[in-house]
């Protein structure tokens, strides 16, 4: 992939198949073999069901999404909104050994433990007056 | 995401095709209340042609099942996909679910 990608859509739960369908295109552009699509179009609906859920909750906003390949073998998502920021601190990773106990999870815990586990990096920007940037980091393995 | 019913003696088979994200896990969770609601607890879910499911869909999975077992039932998962398998896994729900490779053999479980 030589050029970033970019895709600006509504905060809102029905454009989720059209983010998977961008991110999914973008990540076998790049060379990321089958698993790797899926782990990234899984962390990206995630990260973006979060955002409409509980960033933006009763309040409509854009979600902006560019992806890049910043050196040679790496695929960067960068995910930004406009909504409440929070601090991913705060959200106590489920404990999957347990199942039982995941029920009483929200669903923002179990989706930002799935966006840790699929993604080589996941970093958190909040930035008054700029907006929430999430940075995620998928290293290529031999397609 | 697409919703097949199908009403046997006893077991209520529910095929799911397509996505299943948090745009259309409501739709899910309804379509199982409503058999829950019927007193159709009994309920063999074919995921033969589920090419996604989210933590939105799991939440579903475990409530509808932890509803259907206190009618006396509950959900039997059948032909897992490969993707739904892994997220399964991912989230160590496996052993929560009686896990069948064909709705033949998920449906007679019951």
């Amino acid at each position: 992939m030589e050029q970033p990608r970019r895709l600006v859509v509504p905060g809102r739960f029905d454009r989720l198949t059209e983010i998977a369908t961008f991110i999914t295109q973008a990540a076998h552009t790049a060379g990321l073999n089958d698993d790797d699509v899926f782990h990234v179009e899984m962390a990206v609906d995630e990260a973006c069901s979060n955002i409409i859920e509980h960033a933006y909750a009763a309040q409509s906003g854009e979600i902006d999404l560019t992806c890049r390949c910043p050196v040679t073998g790496q695929f960067e998502v960068v995910i930004r909104d406009f909504g409440e920021p929070f601090d991913p601190e705060e959200i106590p990773p489920p404990d999957v050994s347990l199942p039982a106990d995941l029920d009483a999870l929200n669903e923002g815990g179990l989706g930002l433990y799935f966006m840790r586990k699929l993604m080589d990096e996941v970093r958190f920007e909040f930035v008054p007056g700029q907006g929430n940037r999430l940075t995620m980091l998928k290293r290529s393995k031999a397609a | 995401m697409n919703l097949e019913t199908r009403e046997l003696k006893h077991v209520s088979v529910v095929k799911v095709s397509g996505r299943v994200d948090s745009s259309t896990a409501p739709e899910l969770e309804k379509a199982l209340q409503s058999l829950l609601d019927s007193e159709r607890s009994r309920i063999v879910l074919d995921f033969q042609d589920t090419e996604y499911m989210s933590s939105a869909g799991l939440r579903v999975l475990v409530a509808m099942h932890k509803a259907a077992k206190k009618s006396g039932g509950g959900l039997c998962l059948a032909q897992l996909s490969t993707r739904v398998k892994e997220v399964l896994d991912l989230a160590g729900l496996m052993p929560v679910f009686d896990v069948y490779t064909d709705v033949v053999e998920a449906v007679g479980s019951f």
